[in-house]
């Protein structure tokens, strides 16, 4: 689960980073207000929109006037913010963060995330902050200096330093960044989070060392333990088709292809997308049903497929293990009778009870197309849709 | 032989009273030998009582002690199954199989990390296998886990994936064309797990009674590049790779929480052209995986 800006700031406060003094606004109003609140003479309106690489998009403005702020916040607010990470239709901003000006001297980026290889915590920091990480990786990786945590020790001081000094922190701002460093540690490990990622972390003239920017994700199998993380979810920020399929306990992810596919299992699910794609469409969504799927299930995931307008056809592909194919069957001829489905529907089954789960298809009345592999489904709707 | 597992493994099942794990249990205990396989069930609370004909034991250690199990299957929820696997290592068990989903990562990297200094400190090595995994089956021995039993047959092909229903196609579609397997395991779809491709083909490799193998992974991770280039140079025989989530969309989770590609190096295409390099015969087309390794065996 991701989180904006203004709430990551909130949650490193709140475990003893330093971060810019900074109000959250939805109206142009509470901008103008926000800045009056924060005083000064300088202020940066920025859009808060889970996507990064807002700057570069025109969502992050520097204001020197009361006049300013209230004309970047009237820009930026309801603008449909185009980032690299939003797609071409970008995302509309309805919120904003207004903060104090900060005097930056140095950027410097710095995040914590799991480590697969070494099953650790990788405490990660470069010189090179305020870029895109990821660039830096390909263009300067000896620009990032990384160490690896074990949870039962913790960042230990010497890690810390190893970063601070990896990244070139001058000695009098030394022991600033070291607390920064393990309050990040902490914070990501108190939180469950799965990125903790502040870029920049900035020196300021005067040799603080604070947090200008924070990202966060959180592991959603933990969110159980973190009402108060839970408490920031925006589901303006997240497509409404996963929003319903997550209630009904499907993994729903939208795509841009025509055919929808409603599969048992991510591994199958993924390979089924695959198996169409290679078959010349390409696939509407990835659709997991889970193990057990019951009729209303199915119904619900048919719902939610039919609802993109792009969905031209659909492919279901079950194997049956200790879900039974012909409870899929009974799902399935509900689904579409009940969707009054429109388009074509390849069923491909395998599996615990697979005869009598063809038969019931087969008996429905219902123009259900039936294949015996992925590929000869996949063919069969590629084919059915054009 | 087989990897891991045969009809001579004794089992503790962590978790048997709940559903999932009773209902598991119970096709477990029919499948081939698994009567005389799984002897003891865990829980503090109802100790002293049978299910299944099984006895329950309030811990592992005295499950162990009282019945000489070596193997583990845990089906905990969630939030206690961390401390389930730590359980099975603190009684030095031989393998753990975690089918719980929904671990919290952190908790994962606790007990692994825990793992790893027991066995740095001289401890005994208990293997761990998942989580969020359907378990491992030898054909016409011991199934462990929640497969479905009846797709099986005994052979000399070996299968290991992340995805269980994926696991189950290459399966069905080795028993349809006449293979049977030697052993077919599956690693689980979490970021944080135990046993990785790498280790599974070890074991294949080292089994005289595994002619051949399938391995199949999926997007996120360096698991896949890793187990290839170990194959380049130490691996005897064929293999069939398959990489699902070509389609997969960068940055987004798909289903399994391990599922996420985030960088250059774990897209499906990129691990197929490691693969590929490292001598697998890979397939962009999942249907075919059974049909290409029977190609290979002579």
């Amino acid at each position: 689960m991701k989180i904006h800006e203004y709430q990551g700031k909130e949650i490193l406060k709140k475990f003893g980073v330093t971060v810019p003094r900074g109000i959250p606004c939805f109206s142009v109003d509470e901008a103008v207000k926000a800045a009056e609140t924060l005083g000064g003479k300088v202020w940066v309106v920025k859009a808060q929109i889970h996507a990064g690489g807002r700057g570069k998009g025109g969502g992050v403005k520097v204001a020197k006037s009361m006049d300013e702020v209230r004309a970047y916040a009237g820009q930026i607010l309801g603008m449909q913010l185009v980032t690299h990470q939003t797609g071409p239709a970008g995302q509309k901003v309805r919120r904003l963060l207004v903060e104090e000006g900060a005097d930056i001297k140095k950027e410097y980026y710095v995040a914590a995330l799991t480590d697969r290889a070494s099953q650790k915590v990788a405490m990660m920091a470069s010189s090179e902050g305020g870029m895109d990480i990821e660039e830096v990786a390909h263009k300067m990786p000896e620009k990032i200096i990384k160490v690896f945590v074990d949870p039962a020790t913790g960042l230990t001081d010497a890690q810390a330093k190893q970063l601070a000094d990896g990244i070139g922190v001058p000695a009098g701002s030394q022991a600033q960044a070291i607390d920064t460093f393990k309050k990040l540690y902490t914070c990501y490990m108190d939180t469950d989070a799965s990125l903790a990622e502040i870029n920049p972390m900035i020196l300021e003239g005067n040799g603080n060392i604070k947090a200008l920017d924070a990202k966060f994700n959180f592991d959603s199998n933990a969110l159980y333990r973190h009402p108060e993380i839970v408490a920031y979810r925006d589901l303006d920020e997240e497509d409404a088709d996963e929003i319903e399929a997550s209630k009904f306990d499907l993994a729903y992810i939208s795509l841009d292809g025509n055919i929808g596919c409603l599969v048992n299992g991510a591994g199958l699910a993924m390979a089924t997308m695959d198996t169409i794609k290679l078959f010349g469409a390409e696939p509407a969504n990835f659709l997991d049903v889970g193990g057990g799927a019951t009729t209303e299930k199915v119904t619900e995931a048919f719902k939610i497929m039919l609802k993109n307008p792009k969905v031209k056809g659909i492919l279901v592909n079950i194997f049956g293990g200790i879900m039974k194919c012909d409870t899929i069957a009974t799902g399935v001829v509900t689904a579409a009778r009940e969707t009054h489905l429109s388009v074509p529907l390849v069923v491909r089954m395998k599996g615990t009870n697979e005869d009598l789960g063809k038969k019931i298809l087969a008996e429905s009345g219902l123009p259900i197309i039936s294949a015996d592999s992925m590929a000869e489904a996949a063919t069969k709707i590629v084919a059915a849709v054009k | 032989m087989s990897i891991f597992i045969n009809k001579d493994t004794r089992i503790i099942t962590q978790g048997i009273t709940g559903k999932t794990g009773q209902f598991h249990t119970e096709k477990c205990i029919e499948y081939a030998n698994g009567k005389n396989c799984f002897v003891a069930g865990v829980n503090p609370k109802k100790a002293g009582e049978k299910i299944f004909d099984v006895p329950i034991f309030a811990s592992v250690k005295e499950a162990k002690a009282q019945t000489g199990a070596t193997v583990s299957v845990i089906y905990v929820p969630p939030a206690g199954a961390a401390d389930a696997i730590w359980e099975a290592c603190e009684a030095d068990l031989d393998l753990a199989i975690c089918i719980t989903e929904g671990i919290p990562v952190r908790d994962m990297l606790v007990v692994r990390n825990k793992m790893k200094a027991k066995e740095a400190a001289g401890g005994k090595k208990t293997l761990l296998l998942g989580p969020n995994c359907p378990g491992l089956i030898t054909p016409d021995e011991v199934k462990i886990g929640i497969m479905p039993g009846h797709i099986h047959r005994k052979g000399r092909i070996g299968v290991v994936s992340r995805s269980g229903t994926l696991t189950y196609e290459a399966v069905a579609q080795l028993t349809e064309i006449g293979l049977g397997q030697s052993s077919a395991v599956g690693i689980g779809g979490d970021p944080i797990n135990g046993l990785k491709h790498i280790d599974v083909m070890k074991a294949f490799n080292d089994d005289p009674d595994t002619d051949a193998v399938i391995m199949i992974g999926e997007i996120g991770g360096p698991d896949e590049a890793e187990a290839a280039q170990w194959c380049k140079t130490n691996m005897k025989k064929p293999i069939v790779g398959f990489i699902a989530g070509v389609t997969a969309p960068a940055g987004k989770r798909m289903g399994h929480a391990g599922a996420l590609i985030s960088g250059g190096a774990d897209t499906a295409d990129a691990k197929l052209a490691i693969m590929e390099e490292c001598g697998f015969t890979v397939t962009r087309n999942p249907s075919e995986m059974g049909k290409l390794l029977k190609g290979l065996l002579k």
